[in-house]
């Protein structure tokens, strides 16, 4: 292997060059590094919102008990809302992406590292920011949604709500790096040949997410922007007092919420349309359409806001318009179900435990769309809005739908990032747990808000017909608890002691099977040469497809002239993102001059960063043995 | 062996539980509707629910039959036809949803229209004014001139509408057996009209986040027949306040309750004369006796409960206005709230029967 520096630039720091250690954790730029991150940060903070579920399933397991006082409680759904949507599941979409987009499409990383790493540090540290408020005086206690007025200064005077208003904004701005990243890198760096329509579904399915992360966060930036000047500066936007209408916050807020559903969902599509047809044996079933009805869920995604309102009295005329469009929604999806069994149907399947979770995946999914139609019914929705019923409803598909998907996804993609399989006996033990667990949860939340249980209450009263459905609940919990503690396991011992994998363990279909298990990382030798969808598979089994055959591991392209181009690992991107955090203590405290302080620093960070320069080095690596 | 014994009791106690849920209780059921409106929205459940049988029937058929038909048997490693897609088959299960959909659509939109749409109350309708506070409700009825809190009345089979404020932070409306919620939105005018067909207490419920005791902000809807409703509108005409009673404990609590301050913020018409008492911002409890419950509809209104409410109302609500008033070591804390609870109870309270003595004797 032959690899040449490029002539050094002035910089402040030495750029680090060494591939494994802390440091390279904490400078590195590169994709896989920083997927691996994001994957095992979110799993971190899902871990941290499931406690937060299971202490208030113990509270609730019996009416009228007081484990938790009503504060805490709130607390504990506020932070758990905030953890799950914000920094568990979304960031494990976009882990997830960050990791296997630039494999799947051939690239030899994004389109710009260092960006890619500012967006995981503000993303991480963002994150960690919002917990150390249970640490200073309490948590965001107002629910995942910061409805206004419970956000204004009077309503809540704690600093709960201003760790909420930052660490959101900032971890938003991670979110919106990254999928402008992602948008490039995909239109720009695709592996020649690979036109949009040969390209695999999860990489469609993430550029479809990337652009709504651009559309939708905006709303959601100026909303927060919003609660920071009126308890920072005593701007009076959502300040009832004051005669604010405290309403408008629920449309910004809802207009980016509704799309952040699609955000969380579309990944986990793109997931389930790699593996199904993986373990099928068989290309994806109505592959344009599947596209297709992606693209219209997204649009769509954006019209349906105010069913999230019905019951602020906006009117029937209202409600009728976006009780329509959100029926509309229920057709793509129901396609897409459809094209799921279509691709099983023929098939020659093999039951992995990543195929059990996509299988799992379409039950819970369609349950969760029925009771999705049932909610966009207005005057059935006044019954059941802010009740158990909606809880039910949107862990269906959010848990049900992305979380066990992406638990699939792990068993399909760990190979992968390892060389080691996952052991199936543990998985399919701990799948079964996790469904029966799951369903033993959420299944009766849906009878528990039928019967009368507002969501977000810290108790319910005795004698009311809730106590059966609470306790089966929280019995749920202990299920579904065993089988994490399962899968955590098996994780370990994967990492330690999981069988070697070799390169393609499922007969694969897309390019990153091509590329060595963990692969190198410059990821290909050469620059694969693809001329079909599903070209790895073609060149596997040249026989069920009309295509000439090309080995994707030899038959490539040069990157560059001069090899391939490594760029240098950075300081600049997690050092922009803890002067951005601190600055935010800063300002949460009003305490100007850490604020100002840490303004200038990060304006500093960014010169540094600008003139740092591209740096790195190229290397050549040889086509034969470990590097094909 | 531990475990042994885990294991057998672990049936048992479920089966305890499946039991003890299933003694029927459906106070807040959305399945035993009570009024018109309540009626419409569970049959748009229902109607749904049917239609979503064949749907889950179809997706877990194909899935049943896909899995077993479909299987990998040991050995077999061949490769099977590549289909890529079938444009007729995308059309009809493009069709099916939108079917689906309609069949669905049009009632929904009907529904919309008839409970959403508000005509002026008429001759028949009771008009209420509902304000939300942390955490109870104020009722004004403006045409009978009555405020109460926690607890409407309302004649059986007239329409009930019902203007939605909020003093302060989002609250929402429901009572599950007679119709679906409205939010109470700051410097927003909502309105939700409920119907009931037969008499009856009804239970309800804050349900949109508003902190602290959002979980205990609860309250009643005492359905009852034309004439009661007319007997407990006019006892608020001329209320009756025990200013003499030869009960030594009324007495005694119609001192405390000024002397311990429940009047700088409870009102109580008729109290004293001339003398206006209380705040518009906390609960009026004029004609106290009458009401079913204590604490925003968290104890049943008897003596016993009323006394713990006045004597440590935190751990009633944990969260709520109410002041502690007695230091846990007062001895005199469980006889004086107990004699301000059954001064609170005997207020409107046999009414009927020597409401024309009380007033006299009340007329100091």
């Amino acid at each position: 292997m032959a690899s040449s520096t490029t002539a050094p630039q002035a910089s402040l720091f030495v750029r680090p060059n060494r591939r494994t250690g802390l440091v390279s954790w904490l400078t590195t730029v590169d994709h896989k590094k920083l997927g691996i991150l994001y994957i095992l940060s979110s799993f971190a903070f899902l871990g941290l919102a499931s406690v937060e579920a299971f202490i208030m399933r113990l509270q609730l397991m019996q009416p009228g008990q007081q484990l938790v006082s009503p504060d805490v409680f709130n607390q504990l759904f506020t932070m758990h809302g905030v953890t799950m949507v914000f920094l568990a599941i979304m960031p494990m979409g976009i882990g997830f992406a960050n990791y296997f987009v630039p494999l799947l499409i051939g690239a030899r990383d994004l389109a710009f590292p260092r960006l890619n790493a500012f967006g995981y540090w503000v993303y991480a540290l963002g994150g960690l920011m919002i917990y150390t408020s249970f640490f200073l005086g309490g948590a965001p206690d107002m629910g995942w949604t910061g409805y206004a007025p419970l956000t204004s200064l009077s309503a809540n005077p704690g600093h709960g709500v201003d760790f909420y208003a930052f660490g959101l904004f900032i971890s938003g701005i991670g979110t919106t790096v990254t999928a402008m990243n992602l948008i490039v890198t995909i239109v720009n760096m695709r592996a020649p040949g690979m036109t949009f329509m040969r390209m695999p579904v999860f990489v469609w399915m993430m550029i479809i997410t990337s652009f709504m992360i651009i559309f939708a966060f905006p709303p959601l930036t100026i909303a927060l922007v919003q609660i920071i000047t009126d308890r920072t500066f005593g701007t009076l936007f959502y300040v009832p007092e004051a005669g604010a209408l405290p309403i408008l916050w629920q449309h910004l807020f809802w207009i980016f919420g509704h799309p952040e559903v699609y955000i969380i969902i579309l990944p986990a599509f793109g997931m389930i349309s790699e593996m199904v047809p993986t373990f099928s044996r068989k290309p994806l079933f109505g592959y344009p359409v599947m596209i297709l009805a992606s693209i219209l869920i997204a649009f769509m995604g954006f019209a349906v806001w105010t069913h999230h309102m019905f019951t602020t009295g906006l009117g029937p005329v209202v409600n009728t318009a976006f009780s329509l469009t959100s029926f509309i929604i229920g057709i793509p999806t129901g396609v897409k179900i459809f094209n799921w069994l279509g691709t099983l149907w023929g098939g020659n399947i093999r039951f992995t435990t990543s195929l059990l979770y996509c299988l799992a995946f379409i039950v819970t999914f369609t349950l969760g769309g029925i009771t999705g139609i049932m909610v966009a019914m207005p005057t059935f929705d006044a019954q059941v809005h802010d009740t158990y019923f909606v809880v039910a409803h949107f862990h269906y598909v959010m848990g049900g739908g992305a979380l066990l998907t992406f638990l699939g996804a792990v068993y399909y993609w760990f190979p992968k990032f390892t060389g080691r399989l996952l052991d199936e006996r543990m998985g399919k033990a701990g799948f079964v747990f996790i469904v029966l667990g799951f369903h033993t949860i959420f299944f009766p939340q849906h009878l528990a808000g039928l019967m009368g249980m507002p969501r977000r209450i810290q108790t319910y009263p005795a004698g009311i017909g809730l106590e059966l459905w609470n306790f089966m609940s929280t019995f749920g919990t202990f299920i579904m608890g065993v089988g994490l503690v399962i899968f955590l396991i098996n994780v370990i011992h994967g990492f330690r002691a999981g069988k070697p994998a070799g390169n393609d363990p499922w007969d694969g279909r897309t390019l990153e099977w091509a590329t060595s298990s963990p692969p190198p990382y410059y990821n290909f030798a050469t620059q694969p040469v693809v001329n079909s969808l599903d070209a790895y598979w073609a060149y596997k089994h040249p026989e069920t497809l009309n295509v000439e055959p090309i080995d994707p591991r030899t038959e490539g392209r040069e990157y560059d002239a001069g090899g391939i181009h490594i760029p240098g690992q950075s300081w600049w991107p997690i050092l922009a993102s803890s002067a951005i955090i601190v600055g935010s203590y800063g300002l949460i405290y009003d305490n100007w001059i850490l604020a100002i302080i840490s303004g200038f620093v990060f304006i500093f960070t960014i010169f540094g960063w600008a003139f740092e320069g591209v740096g790195g080095h190229h290397v050549n690596p040889e086509l034969e043995g470990g590097a094909a | 062996m531990r475990i042994g014994w885990l294991w057998r009791a672990l049936p048992v106690a479920l089966l305890t539980f499946l039991l003890a849920g299933c003694d029927l209780a459906d106070e807040q059921s959305v399945f035993s509707p009570a009024g018109p409106v309540a009626e419409e929205q569970l049959g748009l459940f229902m109607w749904t629910w049917y239609l979503s049988i064949p749907v889950m029937l179809l997706v877990g058929g194909v899935l049943a039959y896909v899995i077993v038909r479909y299987r990998r048997r040991r050995g077999d490693d061949s490769i099977p036809g590549q289909t890529h897609g079938n444009v007729l088959l995308e059309v009809v299960w493009t069709t099916i949803p939108v079917i689906i959909i309609i069949l669905v659509a049009v009632p929904t939109v009907r529904s919309i229209f008839a409970l959403q749409t508000f005509t002026e109350a008429g001759e028949e309708d009771v008009t209420v004014t509902v304000t939300g506070y942390q955490w109870w409700w104020k009722f004004e009825y403006p045409e009978y001139g009555i405020t109460t809190a926690n607890e409407l009345h309302v004649p059986v089979g007239a329409r009930l509408v019902l203007d939605l404020q909020s003093a302060d932070v989002l609250h929402a409306f429901w009572a599950p057996r007679l119709g679906g919620k409205v939010d109470l939105i700051p410097h927003q005018d909502n309105q939700l009209w409920l119907q009931a067909s037969e008499p009856g207490v009804y239970h309800g419920q804050c349900a949109e986040l508003c902190l602290g005791a959002h979980a205990y902000m609860r309250f009643r809807i005492v359905v009852q027949e034309q004439a009661e409703f007319e007997e407990w509108v006019s006892s608020f005409q001329e209320p009756v306040v025990q200013n003499v009673s030869s009960d030594q404990q009324v007495s005694q609590g119609r001192t405390l309750f000024a002397q311990k301050g429940c009047i700088g913020c409870h009102s109580l018409d008729n109290y004293a004369e001339g003398v206006s008492y209380g705040q518009p911002g906390y609960p009026n409890l004029t004609n106290f006796g009458l009401r079913h419950t204590v604490g925003a509809g968290v104890l049943d209104a008897s003596l016993e409960n009323v006394a713990q409410w006045i004597m440590d109302p935190q751990t009633v609500k944990p969260g709520n206005y109410m002041p502690t008033l007695w230091a846990e070591d007062d001895p005199n804390r469980e006889e004086e709230s107990t004699a301000i609870a059954a001064y609170l109870l005997s207020l409107g309270a046999g009414q009927a029967a020597d409401g024309a003595q009380a007033v006299a004797m009340g007329g100091n």
